[in-house]
């Protein structure tokens, strides 16, 4: 393989650019962070994903240097950032609310950060011009930020945060007040514009697919804990636990008694008189032993004819049908109540389809289709 | 245009009536050739010109305008911080005494202000004369400048300033360059309503005033108890004139301003 792929957190002798260690953050009695330890690669676009209140955001303040920690250190570069105050640190913000200044113009937000370094006004001019350029707001430079639209916001306080060439952008939810559309694109501009200046990006947001498209690591985060931390398609095809899988896209969970049937592969008992399910596992799980089966809707087929030799069949009944354009996905009712959900690609005209409400139906997977987790 | 049905006529008469008939009044016999006040005998403008020859008046009213400057300059800087300490320091130890501190004499009878600060210059041996009135007036004008300041700040978006902050300035760069600028229009008003303040007291003006400087409230007030003369009623009519200019430039700078800020959002949604 002559190809190297960008993995330094594979790499043992690669150095973090930021290390959290051991990280507490309390407000009063409440846990925000709770014992926390992470690092972060630089040139990495690093996710911080999980539900409102789950100590994203105070992570990133912490970065910033808006919230203190309340025990362990956070190392920029090897250094303790704990004593330096956030107007020296080489760490630049994007605000949820861009927090644009209203009474500059877009020329002057972007200048601002450079004019508190005392550069020359000819450094000033030509660094405000190039990330006006970067943003393709060149028209727009003379303007107030109530003057321009909200994705022109967007791209101001981007430039604004990125004038200083920061070792570490922390962008806050940076899309959330975007239409779908816009978002879209911009998430593939912030992309591009991540990998042409070569910074470090963290961003904080609820939205898994923002995540998951834009990360090159996603960290799922619970009540001040890191769930796990892995590649987006880590993430979705292995999640450690139930919440990563459930998280992270839609997924059918089963609940089972494992039994070893051979190497790495078990039989799942599922429910009184039914088959059990085979599954292949790396984590071992001893005979009796409570599993979790995570399967992904689009892995489970879904046909009104017996398909022949597949490794887990069941019958069922359609309940529901979400017709989404591209895909559906049919609920399926099996005979002991539980609900399974299968989702197909819709390459033919609807027309053509021939599975509708009420319909009997035979769902199937392979072995390696799902993950067993043990919580 | 809807036409007013006669109850809401006469509503409007009456209230207008109540609230502007004396002054009405007070202007019209400005105007008055006699030299009492109660008996029209033509009109002359002959007031207004031995008014401006007074010696007595033309210098209270220096006074006046010398104290109302400085005092509001004063009372804005200090009910400036005063403001931002209380809303932005976070909950420091005795922070509710101190602000409820600040309000006390919004409501505390102007006389118990008065007399106090008269038995503390007293106290210290301070003369009493316009540093004296300069220096009440900051006193009783600084919570209402706190006031309007600290209701602006509570509303300010507290991440324009972490975002100043960010970008490199130190905590004065980023209250002078970003705070600062955003509640400037409360502040100035903060200053105009300290200014206002300090320009019609009377109470403590009295008290804290001494022989060498009079204020123009107090020698109104005294030329009064003597009777009412024709001059008091000019001097007076030009205070209302001044400050129905300030007034109406005041709403006219404001309605502008949130037509001009109507204008470039209706141009942004089209641009957008």
């Amino acid at each position: 393989m002559s190809q190297t792929v960008f993995a330094p957190w594979d790499d043992p002798n690669e150095k973090p650019l930021i290390r959290f260690q051991n990280v507490t953050k309390r407000f009063g009695d409440f846990v925000a962070i709770d014992d926390l330890t992470l690092d972060i690669f630089a040139q990495e676009f690093f996710a911080l994903l999980g539900p409102s209140g789950c100590g994203k955001t105070t992570m990133m303040r912490m970065l910033a240097g808006f919230e203190t920690v309340t025990e362990g250190r956070i190392e920029l570069a090897g250094k303790d950032i704990g004593p330096v105050p956030p107007n020296e640190r080489a760490v630049n913000m994007m605000f949820q609310s861009y927090a644009l200044f209203p009474h500059l113009s877009v020329w002057e937000n972007i200048a601002f950060g450079l004019k508190r370094d005392r550069k020359s006004k000819a450094e000033i001019d030509a660094r405000v011009d190039e990330m006006l350029k970067l943003v393709r707001l060149e028209k727009f430079a003379r303007r107030k930020p109530h003057q321009i639209s909200g994705g022109q916001r967007q791209r101001v306080a981007l430039a604004r945060s990125l004038a200083k060439a920061p070792k570490l952008l922390l962008l806050d939810e940076p899309l959330g007040a975007l239409d779908k559309k816009l978002r879209q694109d911009t998430q593939f501009e912030l992309m591009d514009i991540q990998e042409t200046t070569g910074t470090t990006f963290v961003i904080v947001t609820h939205d898994q697919e923002e995540a998951m498209t834009v990360a090159s690591r996603v960290a799922v985060m619970d009540e001040g804990r890191i769930i796990q931390v892995a590649t987006p398609a880590a993430i979705y095809e292995y999640p450690n636990s139930v919440y990563v899988a459930d998280f992270i896209g839609d997924v059918n969970i089963i609940q089972g008694i494992a039994t070893p049937s051979g190497d790495e592969s078990y039989a799942l008992n599922w429910a009184e008189g039914q088959p059990p399910i085979t599954a292949t596992s790396q984590t071992k799980f001893a005979e009796g032993q409570k599993a979790h089966l995570a399967i992904r809707p689009e892995k489970i087929s879904i046909s009104s004819e017996k398909p022949e030799g597949a490794v887990n069949l069941l019958q069922g009944k359609v309940l529901d049908i979400a017709y989404l354009g591209n895909l559906s996905t049919y609920h399926v009712a099996l005979p002991g109540g539980q609900v399974i959900k299968a989702q197909t690609a819709n390459t033919r005209r609807i027309a053509r389809r021939n599975i509708t409400w009420e319909d009997p139906v035979w769902i199937s997977w392979t072995a390696t289709a799902g993950v067993m987790l043990e919580q | 245009m809807k036409r007013l049905s006669w109850f809401n006529v006469t509503s409007l008469s009456l209230g207008f009536a109540f609230l502007y008939l004396p002054m009405l009044v007070l202007i019209f016999y400005s105007f008055n050739a006699s030299k009492l006040v109660t008996v029209w005998a033509g009109f002359s403008t002959k007031w207004y010109g031995t008014l401006f020859q007074n010696e007595a008046f033309l210098d209270a009213a220096w006074v006046t305008i010398k104290v109302a400057v400085i005092s509001s300059t004063f009372a804005t800087i200090l009910g400036t911080m005063a403001a931002y300490v209380l809303v932005r320091g976070g909950r420091f130890m005795g922070r509710t005494l101190f602000s409820g501190m600040i309000y006390a004499p919004l409501v505390m009878p102007e006389v118990i202000t008065g007399l106090s600060l008269l038995l503390l210059f007293i106290g210290i041996g301070l003369d009493r004369g316009v540093l004296t009135i300069v220096l009440a007036h900051t006193t009783f004008a600084m919570c209402y400048v706190s006031v309007v300041v600290s209701s602006r700040l509570v509303t300010f978006d507290r991440s324009l300033e972490e975002a100043a902050l960010d970008l490199g300035s130190t905590p004065w760069e980023a209250f002078r360059l970003v705070t600062l600028p955003i509640i400037a229009p409360a502040v100035i008003s903060g200053w105009l309503l300290a200014f206002t303040l300090s320009l019609d007291d009377l109470v403590i003006a009295s008290f804290t005033s001494g022989p060498s400087a009079t204020t123009l409230p107090i020698k109104i007030f005294s030329a009064v108890r003597l009777g009412v003369s024709p001059e008091i009623n000019a001097l007076s009519t030009i205070m209302i004139l001044i400050v129905t200019v300030g007034v109406v430039t005041a709403s006219l700078v404001t309605k502008r301003n949130a037509v001009r800020a109507q204008k470039d959002a209706q141009a942004a949604e089209r641009a957008g």
